[in-house]
């Protein structure tokens, strides 16, 4: 199983020493945490490195279009219950970044590992990890990634006949799709809020039949397993039957649901859900996500909504009206270029919330909320929308590269 | 128009509907409302009947085997295309303009039939995909103003006798045959590439499918100002990048 049972060859050694040597000049030149450049070193140097890295370990993937940052925390958390845990924290989930962090935990046990939708199929073959846990997919960033249905059918046929043990959501059609070629998988009813991208059946085509919280093809036989671990409220219901409370601190149903799967991650590594759960309530913030921070003496708690399904879930979770909310929108590379998401997004659910928009694409979002009918003001800064708002708490909610320039004006 | 209800129709969100296309219903939507219109929308799922009596159709954009899927349902339905016969206002993007076309090519790399309704054919680009910011000038006789919009397609369209471009690009790809075209138009059916979603960037457009669909020559005014300062900014990037 794990430990250091066998030492790493010189060659690469000299690839760890060499990334993390190229780390530190990025570092040095505050070029960010040069967790990616090290690694991108050090896999030239050594390509099977981040296989090599990996045998020493336990590891499990975790992947999905919004939430796998938080879920690999929380993960990470509840492992390290039963051993030391190397994890990619920071979400520089792509081989480099990945070799770099697990260059970094020569002593762990566990690797608890996020990876970007589009690297998954080839991290599972370079890792070889037992467990790999699939939270949903959703459309994002459509000017450059993939068809939503096409990252499902290519998880699928990377996974196809996997040794790990795959924990996938349930009640994610195209998530079941992917996962339902691998030989062991263990469902949970995770729940997910957005539909809009599986009324057709992944295997047929067909109308997808939505009842209540069921969803079946019309046409072919494809329809929701049967799960056996399921969020209810505030518990998760294990496979005996029992229900566990979710304590997080945390906010919203999204992060009950993330919880509820790293606990079936976490009975696979033979973490009981107990154990694990009360350990994920140590849980703050996730790369400055949730943060309640403190602004020219106001209050705003920072929340990362990248794309239509994750701003559906941060509505549910923000406080209710009259509370203040600043909505920051770009269009850079990171967030995609193409702005017309927002209308996907129903921001009717924001009626009775003072609302200010700031970001590259304020104007995007002043037509988008202007064809809702909403109240709305638009502001330069993070300032004037502070010094607009009325009291009390600020639910701030913005997308990728807005979500970081927001971090750098209030120091976080 | 019956009595006072608009009846606007939103084919087939189920399949197409990937790029904020809900965009160009919610903009109809408000618009007519704002002129003290009723709006009756109606979204039709692809295993649902078309209706023949709107008054608008939206057609949206998708990915490639939804195209498929919708092409196929369309083609059986048939009614969409007897609302065409009725003289119904009919708005297409992307993938929804290659479906109205009499031909495009599916995800399996095979000619797929279309609907006829434009004289147009759409085939798959060798190129680079279309990705980016456009800005064009609209076809002159439809007197509206510059076109804005965001590109993202693989498609090449060819117009016929009958079918007329619906703008000359400025800056980007349009119809991607390297003549300048964008989007192709006849009496009642449009159809465009540009995403954005283009009638929340061009509100004189969702107009103009009021005034065709109200058989008016004018609308009263609205509050257009963010409309306005959005466009403007838009013209300007593409005018300028950064």
């Amino acid at each position: 199983m794990a430990g250091n049972a066998e030492p790493l060859s010189p060659r690469a050694k000299l690839a760890v020493t060499a990334g993390k040597a190229a780390a530190a000049v990025s570092r040095a030149a505050g070029r960010g945490s040069g967790s990616v450049i090290g690694g991108r070193v050090a896999l030239k140097l050594d390509p099977d490195l981040l296989g090599r890295l990996a045998t020493h370990l336990d590891v499990v993937l975790v992947s999905a279009t919004n939430g796998k940052t938080t879920t690999t925390r929380l993960i990470a958390e509840a492992l390290r219950a039963s051993g030391p845990v190397v994890s990619n924290a920071l979400g520089a989930n792509m081989p480099a970044g990945i070799t770099s962090a697990l260059a970094g935990g020569s002593d762990a046990r566990y690797g608890v590992i996020e990876v970007d939708e589009k690297y998954l199929a080839g991290v599972a073959r370079d890792v070889t990890p037992k467990a790999i846990a699939l939270l949903n997919l959703s459309r994002d960033q459509l000017d450059r990634a993939a068809e939503t249905r096409m990252l499902a059918e290519k998880w699928r046929e990377g996974l196809q006949g996997t040794k790990a043990v795959v924990i996938a959501n349930a009640d994610d059609p195209l998530v079941v799709w992917a996962a339902s070629s691998s030989p062991n998988v263990v469902w949970v009813a995770a729940g997910q809020e957005w539909k809009d991208d599986a009324w057709s059946c992944p295997a047929c085509g067909g109308v997808m039949q939505r009842p209540g919280d069921d969803w079946f093809c019309g046409e072919c036989g494809f329809r929701r397993p049967a799960p056996s671990w399921v969020l209810n409220g505030d518990y998760v219901l294990d496979p005996h039957g029992s229900a566990w409370p979710i304590h997080l601190q945390l906010p919203g149903r999204a992060n009950k649901a993330n919880a509820a799967t790293s606990a079936a991650v976490a009975a696979v590594f033979g973490v009981p859900p107990q154990v694990a759960l009360e350990r994920m309530y140590q849980v703050q913030a996730v790369a400055g996500r949730y943060d309640v921070v403190s602004f020219q003496g106001r209050e705003l708690r920072l929340l990362l909504a990248k794309n239509p399904a994750g701003w559906l879930e941060t509505f549910s979770l923000i406080d209710p009206p009259p509370t203040p909310v600043i909505l920051s929108v770009n269009a850079r590379g990171a967030d995609g270029t193409d702005t017309s998401w927002l209308w996907d997004v129903d921001y009717t659910r924001l009626a009775g919330h003072p609302i200010f928009v700031i970001g590259d694409r304020k104007l995007d979002l002043a037509v988008r909320l202007e064809v809702a009918n909403l109240d709305f003001r638009v502001c330069e800064s993070l300032a004037e929308c502070v010094q607009l708002a009325p009291p009390g708490q600020i639910e701030l909610i913005a997308n990728y590269t807005a979500f970081q320039d927001v971090r750098r004006t209030v120091g976080n | 128009m019956s009595d006072n209800s608009l009846r606007l129709v939103w084919v087939y969100p189920d399949l197409l509907s990937t790029y904020g296309d809900q965009g160009n219903a919610l903009v109809v939507e408000r618009r007519a409302r704002q002129r003290g219109l009723d709006v009756a929308r109606l979204d039709v799922r692809s295993d649902q009947p078309v209706p023949s009596s709107g008054d608008i159709y939206l057609i949206g954009g998708g990915e490639d085997r939804p195209q498929r899927l919708a092409a196929e349902r369309l083609r059986r339905d048939g009614g969409l295309q007897r609302a065409a016969a009725n003289g119904a206002i009919i708005f297409s993007v992307c993938a929804g303009y290659q479906i109205l076309g009499h031909e495009f090519i599916n995800d399996l790399g095979e000619r797929e039939p279309g609907l006829g309704l434009l004289d147009v054919v759409s085939t798959r680009g060798e190129g680079e995909r279309c990705v980016g910011d456009v800005l064009g000038d609209i076809d002159e006789r439809l007197g509206l103003p510059q076109l804005t919009g965001f590109e993202n397609h693989q498609g090449v369209t060819h117009l016929g006798p009958t079918a007329r471009p619906f703008a000359r690009v400025r800056l980007g790809r349009g119809n991607g045959t390297g003549d300048g075209t964008e989007g192709a138009y006849n009496e009642t059916v449009f159809g465009t590439y540009m995403h954005g979603p283009v009638l929340a960037r061009n509100p004189q457009i969702a107009d103009l499918l009021l005034k065709l669909a109200l058989d008016v020559n004018a609308l009263p005014p609205t509050d257009d100002r963010w409309y306005e300062a959005l466009r403007a900014e838009r013209i300007a990037s593409a005018t300028q990048p950064a």
